[in-house]
């Protein structure tokens, strides 16, 4: 691949401007790979297939080239020192962020496990709402492609799926052809608790969505019920947080009539506190469809900021999803308390490495502790940390791998220019072996 | 570096050696000739009374890929009881039943092993398998592509495409994936689960492709032969651990018609439903069956009392297993038009009728098949127990006094309704050394892996003899791999990759413009992202690919 790259910028040379195609995306988390991209010296230019989520992230342009120490640019190998010897004065580092691709996400175990540190990902607190289920009665779940081809009824709960992943409904919906649906614009979505923000869930025949509206917060309730529908139990309330009765038992019998439900949420929105049971009571519904002669699957949302391709790799170097502690020499998970934020913020961390390779905006934590930022070009700092390495986008400047939201598929990042900047593996490693 | 290997008692099957004091030379991570006279030796191992073998091969571990790692992040708790400190020259990591992956690599070196197969490489997943293999250090690895339940194949066969084309996509998928074999498991019913059918018998259809599980065999094994593929077509069959699977089985084998086929973990396809229990052996009945059909192998999945976890791409099995979770938590996947995977944890108990009774068909199957170049030691990692038990398990092949007093603590219904107390066959080092050295490489299809003839790598076990097997096998005083030490008195003391092992089937190129449409049509990437290449596996300096050579396709 990299092959013909090469040969492509050979050809394109007198032409200056490259056009590369198939582009996947590590940014919209849906695994989008179908981007065309103009580059043109070291800037982009997404001409096809773009959206609110990709053409930014592909097209931020490069600004810091240098590395920092306290605010001075000096040389890698300066930078790399200095982290190192702030690490090795360190007695509880944490590593935030975590968000780049799996190359860079064994830096982050190989330096955690070298110098003990905590690793967090940035998204952790909202994945842990699905991790809390998925460890105490576990899940059924499916991917993009059976929902492509066989969903016919979305169920979605609590997120506003277009504002999520713009391209979701073009992609993995209003496909114009599926293998086992006859029509799929007669495909049925219904949205519980928020309301989609625009039209991208209304069919290609006009069809809206279905959406009975509730706060978040009360959608422990709603599901509960729901899932009370599902299994014929007799409810007495007429009205439940807002949507009557009657219009959840409409959904009940929905999923039961279905021949492959998919029930779907992300985490992140399902902002309220024990979120966990919801996640887990959606997740028990769908195992009860399974057990009434039809099939049903829930769908997590997410992938986004690396965060299922942190789980992933520390899954299988530590065992454990990404909040884990190896300051005992092994590593160790609490889904509370390794909570890098507030290991920091109450003083049983003493210096922060922040990873983020795909996205500027996320900018470390205030603390007063020191702080190594390891991320995407063009940060800009309230407070300048003690050290900052720009690298390169994976993806963008250098190839490698990230996984999608549904856990399942790892998609393989191109190389579209030569920026130079050095990948997050090159530099966490560097630090590694200095330590 | 040229090192000398001084007077142990080898064990090589695979160029016919047992149990001779031999003197072995390496250098440059090869097996060579005795030195000319007066040529420098850099070092030298006095290996008088004990006992030398080549790295050992498990041809069926679930080492890499996503349900694996499903698995890991299901049980915290189970990793808790097992944490693994890190070293200056080893990671830390977490043991027991789903070990993460460079604790993976170090307990199986530990043991003497020097490589493992991961046997259910899921196309679409095939990526994250050879990503979690390449943080597995020591061991060379590969695997075996999962067909059978992909629409693209059904599809197919509805179609009614000829052999040729079948052939075509297989090889291509080997290549696509960076596979040594390929793999069917539930042939089509994971397929038949997501159109909700919940068991899928051996002539039963598919619902929508109206296609049957032996069709699949049938045009699965004779893609493997036609292409030239060495490791024959690696079969989980129907209706695993159904009471009465044992006919399916059997069927199975009569009805693949002479081509080669190799019926993994086999003790969970071997169940009867005599008795009160409506649950008993056919150990026997397959055991025979193996001896007869030259054209079938077979691994056996032997289960041993404990904590573990299954992680399986029999998600219709799973599925309809999931009640006996413990602790009771469970997951099933439907994946990408592709296949699926299942996970349940599980707690074999001695004292449980079914589990003993498992038990023993497992140990019945080991000591009735008459050839051990046909029938490999494994557990099916996890699924019927971790990697970890193998000395255990060769214990008990080895010395029957030891399996008698076992049996002996078994649920008593289960000792009634089984022979293995009037089995006294005990397995000799020699057929140890084939099952798990010299007849898994030559299984797998490993050129210049298994033997410890010149010019084969120079990985290398050796053992002091002892005649508590188990002790003697859990902890070896030296292991090679590549002639580099890499572990001593059981302990690891230096860590290096082990390569990837893959075969590289011809293809016509116009399978590609089918699977182009197919792949813009109904999947979610396109078929140029599908494909995994080289540089994937190579890039970071670590990895390596082993191309192995195929049979003549006439
Ligand atoms: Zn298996």
């Amino acid at each position: 691949m990299i092959r013909a790259l090469n040969i492509l910028n050979k050809i394109n040379k007198e032409q200056r401007v490259t056009e590369i195609t198939e582009v996947p995306s590590p940014f919209c988390g849906i695994g989008t790979d179908d981007l065309t991209i103009q580059v043109d010296g070291l800037s982009l230019k997404v001409s096809e297939n773009g959206c609110a989520v990709n053409t930014p992230a592909f097209e931020q342009a490069i600004t810091d080239t240098s590395a920092r120490v306290d605010g001075k640019e000096v040389d890698l190998e300066v930078a790399v020192a200095r982290a190192a010897e702030l690490l090795r004065a360190s007695n509880q580092p944490v590593i935030g962020g975590c968000a780049t691709d799996v190359n860079g996400m064994r830096g982050v175990m190989a330096l955690a496990d070298h110098c003990g540190a905590v690793v967090d990902n940035m998204n952790f607190t909202a994945a842990r709402r699905n991790f809390l289920a998925l460890q105490d009665t576990g899940w059924m779940n499916t991917t993009l492609a059976e929902i492509k081809n066989r969903c016919d009824l979305l169920l979605i709960v609590g997120v506003d799926l277009e504002g999520f992943a713009p391209r979701f409904f073009e992609r993995y919906l209003w496909n114009k052809e599926s293998m086992f649906l006859e029509d799929t614009s007669r495909r049925e979505i219904v949205y519980i608790g928020k309301a989609p923000s625009a039209e991208a869930s209304t069919s290609p025949a006009g069809v809206k969505a279905k959406v009975l509206p509730c706060d978040d917060q009360d959608l422990p309730e709603v599901m509960a019920v729901l899932r009370a529908l599902v299994k014929g139990k007799k409810t007495v309330a007429e009205n439940i947080c807002g949507i009557a009765l009657s219009d959840l038992q409409a959904v009940a019998e929905q999923l039961k009539a279905a021949k492959y439900s998919v029930v779907t949420w992300a985490a992140g929105a399902l902002n309220f506190d024990q979120a966990e049971l919801t996640v887990q009571m959606l997740s028990e519904m769908v195992k009860d469809i399974n057990t009434m002669d039809t099939r049903s699957s829930g769908f997590p949302l997410g992938g986004k900021e690396g965060d299922q391709t942190a789980n992933q790799v520390c899954g299988w170097t530590s065992a454990f999803p990404a909040r884990a502690r190896f300051s005992s020499g092994f590593p160790e998970y609490d889904p509370f308390l390794y909570d890098s934020s507030a290991m920091l913020a109450n003083g049983e961390a003493d210096i922060l490495v922040w990873v983020q390779a795909f996205n500027a905006a996320f900018v470390p934590q205030k603390t007063d502790k020191p702080t190594i930022v390891v991320a995407r070009s063009g940060m800009v700092f309230a407070k300048e940390p003690d050290v900052f390495i720009p690298v390169g986008t994976p993806g963008i400047d250098h190839a490698g791998h990230a996984y999608r939201l549904d856990n399942v598929v790892a998609i393989r990042l191109k190389k579209c220019r030569d920026s130079g900047l050095p990948s997050t593996a090159e530099v966490l490693n560097a630090i590694e072996q200095a330590l | 570096m040229l090192i000398k290997l001084t007077g142990g008692t080898v064990y090589d099957p695979a160029s016919g050696i047992d149990g001779q004091v031999q003197t072995l030379y390496v250098q440059d991570g090869r097996f060579v000739k005795p030195p000319a006279e007066g040529v420098k030796i850099d070092k030298e191992y006095d290996l008088k009374d004990k006992v030398v073998m080549s790295g050992a091969i498990d041809m069926h571990t679930h080492i890499g890929g996503g349900k694996g790692n499903i698995a890991r992040m299901l049980i915290p708790e189970d990793h808790r009881k097992d944490p693994v400190h890190r070293s200056d020259i080893t990671r830390s990591g977490c043991g027991h039943a789903m070990p993460s992956t460079f604790t993976t690599g170090y307990r199986y070196a530990e043991m003497g092993y020097t490589a493992g197969f991961e046997p259910a490489l899921l196309p679409i997943n095939a990526r994250q398998a050879h990503m979690e293999m390449a943080d597995i250090p020591i061991l060379d690895k590969g695997g075996y592509v999962m067909l059978g339940s992909d629409d693209y194949l059904l599809r197919m066969l509805t179609a009614k495409k000829d052999q040729k084309a079948i052939n075509d996509y297989v090889a291509w998928t080997m290549n696509a994936a960076k596979a040594i074999g390929v793999k069917v498991v539930n042939p089509g019913g994971i397929n038949a689960f997501k159109f909700n059918q919940r068991q899928l018998d051996l002539d039963e259809k598919n619902s929508h492709y109206q296609v049957t599980p032996r069709e699949i065999l049938q045009v699965l094994a004779t893609a493997v032969k036609e292409i030239g593929v060495k490791h024959p077509l690696h079969v989980h069959g129907c209706n695993l651990g159904v009471p009465g699977n044992v006919e399916t089985t059997l069927n199975t084998m009569q009805g693949i018609g002479g081509l080669p086929m190799h019926l993994t973990h086999i003790q969970f396809h071997s169940y009867g439903t005599e008795g009160d229990f409506k649950f008993s052996s056919g150990g026997a009945a397959i055991a025979e069956a193996i001896n007869k059909h030259k054209n079938i192998t077979a691994d056996v999945g032997q289960i041993l009392f404990g904590q573990t976890i299954t992680a399986s791409g029999d998600n219709m099995r799973q599925h309809a297993n999931h009640g006996f979770a413990n602790p009771n938590k469970w997951v099933c996947m439907d994946i990408e038009c592709d296949a699926g995977c299942g996970v349940v944890p599980f707690k074999y108990r001695d004292q449980n009728f079914v589990n003993a009774l498992q038990w023993a068909i497992g140990l019945e199957i080991f000591l009735l098949v008459d050839d051990p170049w046909r029938i490999f030691l494994t557990t099916d990692h996890p699924n019927g127990a971790p990697f970890t038990t193998y000395p255990h398990l060769i214990r008990l092949l080895m010395d029957k006094s030891f399996r008698n007093d076992m049996l002996a603590t078994i649920h008593p219904e289960a000792q009634k309704m089984t022979t293995l107390a009037s089995i006294d066959r005990e397995y000799s080092l020699q057929e140890i050394a084939i099952l798990t050295r010299a007849g898994a490489a030559k299984l797998v299809g490993l050129e210049d892996r298994g033997s410890l003839a010149e010019g084969a790598w120079a990985d290398i076990t050796v053992y002091t003899e002892d005649a508590d097997r188990e002790k003697m096998f859990e902890k070896p005083d030296y292991v090679f791999k590549d002639g580099e030490l890499v572990v001593v008195d059981g302990k690891v003391v230096h860590t290096k990759w082990g390569t990837t092992h893959i075969v590289r089937p011809d293809w016509d190129i116009s399978v590609e413009k089918d699977l182009q449409k197919y792949f813009d049509r109904f999947m979610t990437m396109k078929v140029g992202n599908f494909k995994i290449s080289d540089d994937e596996i190579t890039e970071d300096g670590r990895g390596s690919l082993t191309v192995h050579g195929l049979n003549h396709v006439t």
